[in-house]
This record gives C-alpha cells, sequence and structure tokens, in this order.
C-alpha cells in the first residue's frame, strides 16, 4: 500500500488548488488534485478579470482558468475527477474517501472553494434556470432588451450587474443598505450607468411568477416596510457564498459560517492538513489571493513532509 | 463535432430528439457560456460512451432560440432527458459525469 500513498492530495481545482498543484509539482512531491466537475471553480463563471495582474487589458474567467489549469499541467499535475466524500485527517496518513473507494496522503490541501448563498425565499427554487440565475456570463443573453433584478451589493454583485447592462435594457439592483460594498471604481462604474437603477435598503421577499417563467421580484424597504412587486424577466442573485465544506464535517476546526480556520502557514487544526483560498477564514476572496495562500500551503505541506 | 455527438437545431429537435428511438441527452449550449465551454468534455466523452444505446446532443442556443423558448430555458448549461418523446429530467447548471451517466443508464435500463 505504500507506493499508493501520496505525498500530497489537493482538494479542489479552482485558482487555489491549481496554483498548488504547480508549486507540489515542481518540488517533485508525488499529487493528485481531486476535482467534482472541472478545473477552474468559480472564476468559470466571471466574466472578466481585470484585478489579476499581468493582464493588463483583462481576461475572462474561463480563459484564465483554462491558462491556470494548462500550466499545472505542464509541470506533470494529475488530476482525479471524483467527488470527495469524507476525510479521515488525523495521523500519518491521511484517508480521501471517495464514493467508491479511498485514497491516501501524507499531506492534504483543501482548496474546495465556496459556492454562490441562496436567498431561501419563495419562489427561488421554483424559477431557477426560468428566470432565476447565479451566472450573468451564461445567462445574461436570454435576458435581451428585458428587465432584470439583481441582488446584492459586494464586488460581484456590481461586477456582473455591469456585464448584464451590455445584455439588457434594464437592472434593478437591489441592496439591503443605503451605499454598496463593492471597490470604489465598480461603484462609480455602477452608479453611472444609465441602466442601473439603484433599489436601496431593500430586501426580497419572494419571485413571483407562472407557466412562463419568472415576472416580478417582490421586495420590501427595510426603513419603511413598504413593498414593491418589480416586474423583471429575470433576477441574478450575488449575496456573498458559502464554503463547500460539507465532507470535512467536524474533523477540522471552521469558524461560524463554516470557513477552515488557519494560522499565516495555511495549517488546520489538524497537523498536515492545509486549506487555501475561498473556502479558508480570509478578510478577502479574490483570485489573487487564492493564489498567494496556494503558494504558502504547497510549501508549508512540502515542509511538514521533509519534517522542517 | 465529436464523435458520437450529434449537433442539432431548432429544425431538426422534432426528428432527433422527441421521435428518437433510443433515450435522448440534450445539452443547451452557447459559446459565450463557460461552464458550457467546461462541459463539453464530458458530453464529448459520453457520445462516445453511449453510442447506440443512447443519443447525446448539443443543441446552441444562440443560432436556435425556438426550442430553448418552448421550454423555459433561460440558463445555461441545460441538460434534458427525453425517453419516447417525453422530457424525463431537466437540469441547470454544471452537473456531474457520474450523475448523467446513472440518468442515462436508468432510462436505457
Amino acid at each position: 500500500m505504500d507506493s499508493n500513498i501520496y505525498d500530497l492530495v489537493i482538494i479542489g481545482g479552482g485558482p487555489a488548488g491549481l496554483t498548488a498543484g504547480l508549486y507540489a509539482c515542481r518540488a517533485r512531491m508525488k499529487t493528485l488534485l481531486i476535482e467534482k466537475m472541472m478545473p477552474g471553480g468559480q472564476i468559470m463563471i466571471t466574466d472578466w478579470v481585470e484585478n489579476y495582474p499581468g493582464f493588463p487589458e483583462g481576461i475572462s474567467g474561463a480563459d484564465l482558468a483554462e491558462r491556470m489549469t494548462r500550466q499545472a499541467e505542464a509541470f506533470g499535475l494529475e488530476t482525479a475527477y471524483e467527488e470527495v466524500v469524507a476525510i479521515r485527517p488525523q495521523g500519518d496518513v491521511k484517508e480521501i474517501i471517495l464514493a467508491d473507494k479511498s485514497l491516501f496522503a501524507k499531506t492534504l490541501i483543501i482548496a474546495a472553494g465556496a459556492f454562490a448563498k441562496k436567498l431561501q425565499i419563495p419562489g427561488e427554487d421554483e424559477f431557477y434556470g426560468r428566470g432565476v440565475s447565479f451566472c450573468a456570463t451564461c445567462d445574461a443573453p436570454f435576458f435581451r432588451g428585458k428587465t432584470v433584478v439583481a441582488i446584492g451589493g459586494g464586488d460581484t454583485a456590481v461586477q456582473e450587474s455591469l456585464y448584464l447592462t451590455k445584455f439588457v435594457d434594464r437592472v434593478f439592483l437591489v441592496h439591503r443598505r443605503d451605499q454598496l460594498r463593492a471597490t470604489r471604481i465598480l461603484q462609480e462604474r455602477a452608479l453611472s450607468n444609465p441602466k442601473i437603477t439603484m433599489v436601496w435598503n431593500s430586501v426580497p421577499e419572494a419571485i413571483l411568477g407562472g407557466e412562463k417563467g419568472l415576472a416580478a421580484v417582490r421586495v420590501r424597504n427595510v426603513k419603511t416596510d413598504e413593498i414593491q412587486d418589480l416586474a423583471a424577466d429575470g433576477c441574478f442573485i450575488w449575496i456573498g457564498i458559502t464554503p463547500n465544506a460539507d465532507f470535512i464535517q467536524d474533523t477540522l476546526a471552521r469558524d461560524s459560517q463554516g470557513f477552515i480556520l488557519v494560522n499565516a502557514r495555511m495549517e488546520t487544526s489538524v497537523p498536515g492538513v492545509f486549506a487555501c483560498g475561498d473556502i479558508r477564514n480570509t478578510p478577502l476572496r479574490q483570485v489573487a489571493t487564492a493564489v498567494g495562500d496556494a503558494a504558502i500551503a504547497a510549501v508549508a505541506a512540502e515542509h511538514y513532509l521533509n519534517g522542517f | 463535432m465529436a464523435e458520437g455527438v450529434l449537433e442539432i437545431g431548432d429544425a431538426d429537435f422534432e426528428k432527433e430528439v422527441l421521435q428518437s428511438d433510443i433515450p435522448v441527452l440534450i445539452d443547451f449550449w452557447a459559446p459565450w457560456c463557460g461552464p458550457c465551454r467546461a462541459m463539453t468534455p464530458i458530453i464529448e466523452d459520453l457520445g462516445k460512451k453511449f453510442t447506440g444505446k443512447a443519443k447525446i446532443v448539443k443543441f446552441n442556443v444562440d443560432d436556435n432560440p425556438i426550442t430553448p423558448g418552448r421550454f423555459g430555458v433561460k440558463a445555461i448549461p441545460t441538460l434534458m432527458f427525453f425517453q419516447k418523446g417525453a422530457l424525463v429530467e431537466q437540469v441547470t447548471g454544471m452537473m456531474a459525469k457520474p450523475k448523467i451517466e446513472e440518468l442515462l443508464n436508468s432510462m436505457i435500463g
């Protein structure tokens, strides 16, 4: 069984996982990356990345993902398309449990990322794919010349609302506070865009529609309790993310939202297990921070392996 | 187009999907959709694997708006599974390959 033990198994193939793989392969660690869908992670659905250095004109999320994948593979990164069901991280050999077998590794890097949070209001599930969307790059062209509602106020909500304006006639951007949280340059672009109408101090209550799909989004003003139905053909939801951490259960220490707690070397509460990127407790979730985390995690794993 | 995968549009939807003798997986996609591009290798692989047992079909929603409109498809990738002209399952968003295979196998019986 010894020969089947990896030096490192990386769970997740977004920017963090691919970067960890790149560093680990260059360190000649016997490495396997496990990805449940396809490499790229959340940037696969990001229309445009213009805050990752080295691409002065910006780059599409899908292109960036493809380049990162190619770069990691060029150094010999091996990828398995499997879903991790659970982990047993204690001890010198860590067990990674898949649907039909287990894998074993001396070190583990968890880079499983996060996914879009749902509103959990009536109509959201019913109209998903029939007007409700979490992905502007996938679905914006379905709403050419139409009106849509976008929910949120952070970078993703504002960036993607701006992208929507290339297709739609009007975006109602619904935010629960009276100012946006997004980075200034995005705020300036949104507030000066004639196609974007801000709906301040408001939260969505329900998504309404019928046979033909979504028809309106019901919002409530949190200051006045006034209810209004915004007539629209689509509703895009960008209210934050939640970690892909079901398989971790209580094996590692996590914060109240489920993100994995790590120190500056990306070490989790269990020796030999590291976490990086969106799945860890971090003040900023960007490609730039994910790849930095991952480089630290990979080198820390190498040091752990070599007994430093 | 890859071997084993059929590319169709509004004009041949009726014949290739609804009137098919074997189960059909139809992948609604468009060139501008990153996750759709990421699904491509999976779809092509399924095309080879299910040759003769199920029909694996790609449908470009950009060039063919009528069929997506008919089924209320407003998000891609959307996968639809048809058997004997009836819609059996509709899934929006990326779907893992083992789950697609499981569904196809259950339809083949």
